[in-house]
C-alpha cells in the first residue's frame, strides 16, 4: 500500500516538475477541449465519449493532486510550497486576468475531480442515454467549477459562474419530463437574476475601487475614502446576494431540492458541489475583501452570514424530517451542509474555519454518493419506473402498497420462505451504502462527518463561544440528530420492509462510483491527521490573506525566445 | 444626464422586477430581459458618464482616464450582452418545451386552483 502511494507521489513530482506552471491552468483546459472534442463527433459513438469523458476527469484529478502536493510541500520561494500562480494572457496582475491555485482552490478542484471521475462512471451505465450531449455538457460544467475555483479575478469568476451555469441548465434538463422542465424553469428564473445581481455588484466594486482583481480589490477596500466605503459595502451586499442564491441560503433556497431531486442521479451528483462553489466564493471574497487588515471595513457582512448560515440550518432540519422521498433527503441534507458552511464562515474563528474545510469535504462526498446510491434504491423498490421516478409528484413512492403485509410475500420465485437465507450481494451492498452516507450526513462516528462536525465542534469551543456560538452548536447538533431521524426513517422502509419485486440488479459501473467515493470519506477518516493539517493551514492562509497578494503581484511576465532576444 | 441614465435604469429595473414576479413565464422572459438592459446601463455607468471622450488612445491626448473614456466597462457590458443574450434564448426553448409538456404557460405548468 505505501509502495503504491510512494509510486503515485513521484508520479506527481514528474508532473509538477513538467508542468508548472502551466499546470494551473490544466483542469479548466482539459474539460474545455474533451467538450470540445466530444462535440465534433457528433451524437454517435457514445463508448468512445464515456471513455474520453472519464479519462478526462481522471486527468483533472491527477493535475488537481499534483497541485495539491505543490502547495503543501515544505515553502522554498517561488518553487514548490508557494502558491501557484498563472497568467494566462502574460500580463502581470492587476492588469491581465490571473489563475491562482493557492490550498483552498486546489482542494476544491480535487474535490470536483473526485465527484467528476464518479459520476462520469456512474453516467456510462445508462444515464447519459437519456437525451443527447451528456459527456460534452457534463465536461463544460467541469470546467466552468475548475475555472471558478481557480480564478484570481471577479469578472472572470462571473464568466465560469455563467459556463457552469449554461452546463449546469442542459444538465438539469437531461432526459426531461415535466418535472425536469418545471424544475429548470424556475431554476434558470432564478439564476439569471442571480446573476444580474453579480454583474450589478461586480461593476459597484469596479465603479468604487477601479480594479476586478480580486487580491488588488482587498488592497483598495483597506484604503478607500470614507464616503466611498458605503457603496463599497452595498456593492459587496449585492454580490452576496447572488453568491448566497447559488450556495443555497435561506430564503434563497426554495428552488433547490426540487431541482436537485428532479434532475438525473449522475447529475444531482454533481450539483452537490455547486451549492459548495457558492460557499467557497463567500469564504474566498470576504477573507480577501474585509479582512483584519481592511480598517472600518472589517468583518463587513459576517454577522449576516452567521444569521443567514443559522436559518438554513434550523429550516432544511426542518425540511428533512418533513420529507418522505429519498432524492428529497438528499437535497436538503445539501442544504443542511451548506448552512453549516455558511455559519462557520460567518462565526470568522480560524479554528472553525479549518473543521469546517474537513466538513466540506466528508459532505459533499457524501451527498454524491447518496444521490447516486438513490437511484439504485429507487429502481429496486419502484421496479424499472427510474427513468422518470417522479412524475407522481408529491406522493412518497411506495406508502400505499408496500407497507401493507401481503401473506405469500416472504416466499421466493419456488414458494420458499426467504427467511434464513445469505443477503444477496446487492442489498447488501445498498444497505451498507446507505448506512454508511447516514453516518456521514449525520455526523455519526467512526467516520468523516464524525471527525468534521468534532473539529468545528472544539474550533468553537476553543474561546468562550458566546450566543451565536452556543446557537450554532445547538443547531448542529440537533440537524444532526434530525437527519439521523429521517434517514434511518428511510432506511427501514426501504431495507426492512418485504419486497415483492425482485432483487436488485446493480452493473459494475454503478457500483464502482459509490464505492469510490465512500471509500474516499473512509481515506478522510483514516487521513485525518494530514487532511486537518491540510485544512489548518488553508484556514491560516484565509485569515492573513497577504502570502495570497504577494503570490498574485509577485508572478512575473514569462518572455518568450523572441522577445527575449529583443530586449 | 446622470439624472436620466438613473431614471431610465430605476424604470427599467423596476419593470423587469414586477414582470419576474408574474405568473406567466412569457413576462418572465421579458422581466428579465428588462432587467438585463438596466445592468448594461448599470455596468456602462459604472465608468463614469462622459460627453466628447475619446474611445480610444489618441496621439495628442495624454493616455489617463481623464480624457478618454473608461474601456472597462465597455468590455464587460459587450461580455454581459453576450452571455444575457445566449441565457434568454435558452430560457425561451424552455419555455416552449414548459409549454409543450404541460399545456400552459403558467411557471409552474399548471393553473391555479
Amino acid at each position: 500500500m505505501s509502495g503504491i502511494a510512494a509510486e503515485i507521489f513521484r508520479l506527481l513530482d514528474r508532473l509538477l516538475d513538467f508542468g508548472m506552471p502551466h499546470l494551473v491552468a490544466v483542469p479548466i483546459l482539459v474539460p474545455m477541449l474533451t467538450a470540445a472534442l466530444m462535440l465534433l463527433m457528433g451524437e454517435h459513438r457514445r463508448r468512445l465519449k464515456s471513455f474520453l469523458s472519464v479519462v478526462s476527469g481522471l486527468v483533472g484529478l491527477l493535475a488537481a493532486l499534483a497541485l495539491l502536493r505543490w502547495v503543501n510541500a515544505p515553502d522554498t520561494g517561488g518553487g514548490p510550497g508557494s502558491i501557484g500562480v498563472y497568467l494566462p494572457g502574460n500580463w502581470p496582475a492587476p492588469f491581465g486576468i490571473v489563475l491562482v491555485a493557492d490550498r483552498l482552490s486546489s482542494m476544491m478542484v480535487a474535490l470536483t475531480g473526485v465527484i467528476a471521475f464518479a459520476a462520469s462512471i456512474y453516467s456510462t451505465s445508462r444515464w447519459d442515454r437519456a437525451g443527447v450531449h451528456f459527456h460534452p455538457l457534463l465536461q463544460l460544467q467541469l470546467m466552468g467549477l475548475n475555472g471558478a475555483f481557480l480564478t484570481g479575478d471577479l469578472f472572470n469568476l462571473f464568466v465560469f459562474f455563467e459556463v457552469m451555469l449554461a452546463a449546469s441548465y442542459g444538465l438539469l434538463l437531461h432526459g426531461s419530463g415535466r418535472l425536469r422542465v418545471r424544475a429548470g424553469l424556475h431554476y434558470i428564473a432564478i439564476n439569471l437574476a442571480a446573476s444580474s445581481l453579480f454583474l450589478v455588484g461586480a461593476s459597484m466594486l469596479y465603479g468604487a475601487t477601479g480594479t476586478l482583481n480580486m487580491a488588488d480589490l482587498g488592497v483598495r477596500i483597506a484604503q478607500i475614502a470614507p464616503a466611498d466605503r458605503t457603496l463599497v459595502h452595498a456593492a459587496a451586499a449585492v454580490l452576496a446576494t447572488a453568491f448566497l442564491a447559488k450556495a443555497g441560503a435561506w430564503p434563497l433556497n426554495f428552488w433547490l431540492v426540487p431541482a436537485y431531486s428532479a434532475a438525473v442521479s449522475p447529475v444531482s451528483a454533481v450539483f452537490a458541489l455547486l451549492t459548495k462553489l457558492g460557499v467557497y466564493v463567500l469564504l474566498r471574497t470576504s477573507t480577501l475583501f474585509f479582512g483584519h487588515e481592511a480598517g472600518d471595513s472589517a468583518q463587513f457582512g459576517q454577522t449576516v452570514l452567521l444569521g443567514l448560515g443559522l436559518a438554513t440550518l434550523a429550516v432544511a432540519a426542518i425540511g428533512i424530517v418533513g420529507t418522505q422521498r429519498l432524492s428529497n433527503l438528499a437535497g436538503f441534507s445539501v442544504l443542511i451542509s451548506a448552512g453549516t458552511l455558511l455559519a462557520a464562515v460567518g462565526l470568522g474563528q480560524r479554528a472553525v474555519w479549518a473543521g469546517a474545510l474537513y466538513y466540506l469535504l466528508s459532505s459533499t462526498l457524501a451527498a454524491s454518493a447518496m444521490f447516486l446510491l438513490i437511484d439504485m434504491v429507487e429502481r429496486w423498490r419502484n421496479a424499472g419506473r427510474s427513468i422518470a421516478p417522479h412524475e407522481s409528484d408529491q406522493t412518497a413512492p411506495f406508502l400505499s402498497e408496500d407497507l401493507t403485509s401481503f401473506d405469500d410475500v416472504n416466499l421466493d420465485d419456488d414458494a420458499q420462505a426467504l427467511y434464513g437465507r445469505a443477503i444477496p450481494a446487492g442489498v447488501a451492498f445498498l444497505g451498507l451504502a446507505f448506512l454508511g452516507c447516514t453516518l456521514l450526513l449525520a455526523g455519526l462516528p467512526p467516520l468523516s462527518g464524525f471527525v468534521g462536525k468534532f473539529a468545528m465542534l472544539s474550533g468553537l469551543m476553543e474561546q468562550a463561544p458566546g450566543r451565536r456560538g452556543w446557537l450554532l452548536l445547538a443547531l448542529l447538533l440537533g440537524s444532526g440528530f434530525l437527519t439521523l431521524v429521517a434517514l434511518s426513517r428511510a432506511g427501514i422502509r426501504h431495507f426492512w420492509t418485504p419486497t415483492q419485486g425482485s432483487l436488485p440488479a446493480l452493473r459494475a459501473m454503478e457500483v464502482l462510483p459509490v464505492a469510490v467515493l465512500l471509500a474516499a470519506c473512509v481515506a478522510l477518516t483514516v487521513g485525518a491527521g494530514p487532511v486537518m493539517r491540510h485544512a489548518q493551514a488553508t484556514a491560516k492562509g484565509l485569515d492573513h490573506p497577504a502570502a495570497y497578494r504577494d503570490a498574485v503581484f509577485g508572478a512575473r511576465q514569462r518572455l518568450g525566445p523572441t522577445q527575449g532576444g529583443a530586449r | 444626464m446622470e439624472a436620466v441614465l438613473a431614471i431610465a435604469i430605476g424604470v427599467l429595473t423596476g419593470s423587469g422586477v414586477y414582470l419576474l414576479l408574474r405568473p406567466r413565464t412569457f413576462q418572465v422572459v421579458m422581466g428579465l430581459t428588462l432587467i438585463s438592459y438596466a445592468v448594461n446601463l448599470f455596468i456602462f455607468s459604472m465608468g463614469r458618464l462622459k460627453v466628447d471622450s475619446e474611445p480610444v488612445l489618441t496621439p495628442g491626448f495624454p493616455a489617463t482616464l481623464a480624457n478618454t473614456a473608461d474601456p472597462m466597462p465597455q468590455a464587460l457590458v459587450l461580455t454581459a450582452i453576450v452571455i444575457g443574450f445566449a441565457m434568454t434564448a435558452l430560457f425561451l426553448v424552455v419555455l416552449l418545451a414548459s409549454r409543450g409538456i404541460s399545456g400552459t404557460d403558467h411557471v409552474d405548468g399548471e393553473e391555479d386552483a
